[in-house]
């Protein structure tokens, strides 16, 4: 039996395409993926993230708990609704999960995570603070549901559908949040474009929902959030990576700060890592210079070894297909690799991600 | 979904049309593109290839994900749509109309033995879409 959210009548009523999401029924689209993912780039979409959980820590020395948790760092977090992107890694520097955490005061943090790892990182959360934090309490809300405004336009559809929440907004900068009565306003998403995230309670979803679908914004699919993250060069856990890499081999060094004292979980691991030689790995971006699709999985030839994709897709906004994949580290932006897609080898560029920001091809 | 009843199917959710000279054209289903989505891209076997029956012999590919397309009989590959490499998003509004190559049949009788619309029917519903 499939897991729904608050929205999934809502859903129905649009004639999407559901599939399995990590044990949820989620849309995949609902007509044309295409046709989302450009909406997207050039107005305004929405998608339900509800599957996704929020986490709130209350109590006392939160910040200490979330030092040593975290592997990037939460002292950088000094003003109410300032918002970070972090791995939450184990002692071996492999990657539990990836979210985003939010500082509203000391006596609250709230943590968003992916709906596949949400049962594993709350057990992994709550043995660390039964261990380390005594006076921490973990509160999963499963009574929110989140809905994701994304676009250049998202900004001015959110001020139509919620009269009043324009002085509010307007002002937040990027990877901010506010409060507004039992809403939770983030101006972050996974799509490269301006945008707000909202939590709010489950009852009040589908109102919201429906007042954004009256101002026009278009209900968009998990599949054209797959294909915008991968043009924003964002990562995907379970696919870029997972338990068994680390951030340093992810693309996600610049989340993590081992030049500072603060020790936390995976630390001595990563400072144990080989950043160079013929084990080390990163993560690169690829764009296909011949014909076809670059998928996840497929075999990367360079002269320095071979890789592997990790996320492959046709890009909308550039025409092309692009992916991220993990090679060794010797290779470098402007190298030309080769993939293998069925038997046979087609040539890509290596280059610079982010693909896609704001609308604005970068590759 | 639309499954016209003068054409003949597969399994593997090819349909196939008799041609005036022999041939028979073939492409993918309604059903098949709307699981597919979005096709972004069609490689094409190439002119002149012999083809065993159910050999694999092109690939369709949508944002989601790659398909493999097979030959329905033995043949020759007589045409290919080269249309498609530039429209592949043609196979999701016209299913039908957008064939993607020709064969010549190795045995014309082999055409009777495919699933005709009522069993391409039974089919699609049997496998709860």
């Amino acid at each position: 039996m499939l897991k729904q959210t608050p929205l999934n009548a809502k859903h129905r009523e649009l004639d999407a395409k559901l599939v399995d999401f990590s044990g949820w029924e989620m849309p995949i689209h609902y007509g044309s993926q295409l046709e989302e993912h450009h909406h997207v780039r050039r107005a305004a979409g929405m998608f339900d993230v509800s599957h996704m959980l929020p986490v709130d820590l209350r109590g006392e020395a939160i910040r200490d708990f979330l030092l040593r948790l975290l592997a990037n760092n939460v002292d950088k977090l000094q003003t109410t609704g300032k918002a970070l992107y972090t791995c939450m890694l184990h002692e071996g520097g492999g990657v539990i999960d990836d979210l985003i955490v939010y500082y509203m005061h000391e006596g609250w943090f709230r943590v968003v995570v992916n709906a596949g790892c949400a049962d594993k990182d709350l057990a992994w959360m709550e043995a660390q603070q039964k261990q380390f934090a005594p006076g921490v309490r973990i509160q999963p809300r499963r009574d929110l549901a989140m809905i994701a405004v994304q676009g250049p336009e998202a900004a001015d559809k959110l001020w139509q559908a919620m009269p009043g929440s324009r002085e509010l907004t307007e002002p937040m900068k990027p990877f901010t949040a506010v409060t507004v009565g039992d809403m939770f306003i983030a101006r972050t998403g996974y799509t490269g474009e301006d945008g707000f995230e909202v939590m709010l309670p489950a009852k009040a979803a589908p109102y919201f929902w429906q007042a954004l679908l009256d101002v026009g914004v278009k209900p968009c699919g998990l599949g054209a959030r797959d294909t915008l993250r991968l043009e924003a060069g964002m990562n995907l856990f379970g696919q870029d990576m997972d338990e068994k890499v680390t951030p340093l081999e992810s693309g996600l060094a610049w989340t993590v700060d081992l030049k500072a004292e603060r020790d936390f979980i995976g630390k001595d691991a990563l400072l144990r890592l080989p950043r160079v030689g013929p084990t080390a790995r990163r993560l690169v971006g690829l764009k296909l210079l011949d014909k076809g699709v670059l998928r996840g999985h497929q075999k990367v030839v360079t002269p320095a070894g071979e890789g592997e994709i990790t996320s492959g897709s046709f890009s909308p906004t550039l025409n092309a297909s692009i992916a991220l994949a993990r090679v060794p580290a010797a290779v470098n932006v402007g190298d030309e690799v080769e993939v293998e897609i069925r038997a046979r080898r087609l040539k890509a560029a290596v280059v610079k991600y982010p693909f896609v920001r704001q609308g604005k091809a970068l590759v | 979904m639309s499954i016209p009843a003068d054409l003949k199917y597969t399994k593997s959710h090819e349909w196939i049309r008799r041609e005036a000279d022999g041939s028979v054209s073939v492409g993918i289903t309604d059903h098949a593109q709307d699981l597919l989505g979005d096709m972004v891209f069609v490689e094409n076997p190439t002119l002149g290839r012999h083809l065993a029956a159910e050999e694999e012999c092109a690939v369709v590919e949508s944002v989601k994900a790659a398909s493999d397309v097979y030959a329905p009989v033995a043949g020759e590959v007589v045409a290919v749509n080269q249309d498609l490499e530039s429209a592949p998003e043609s196979i999701n509004q016209d299913p039908y109309g957008a064939w993607m190559f020709r064969l010549m049949p190795a045995n014309p009788g082999d055409i009777d033995g495919l699933l005709d619309a009522a069993a391409y029917q039974a089919l699609v519903e049997s496998e709860g879409h």
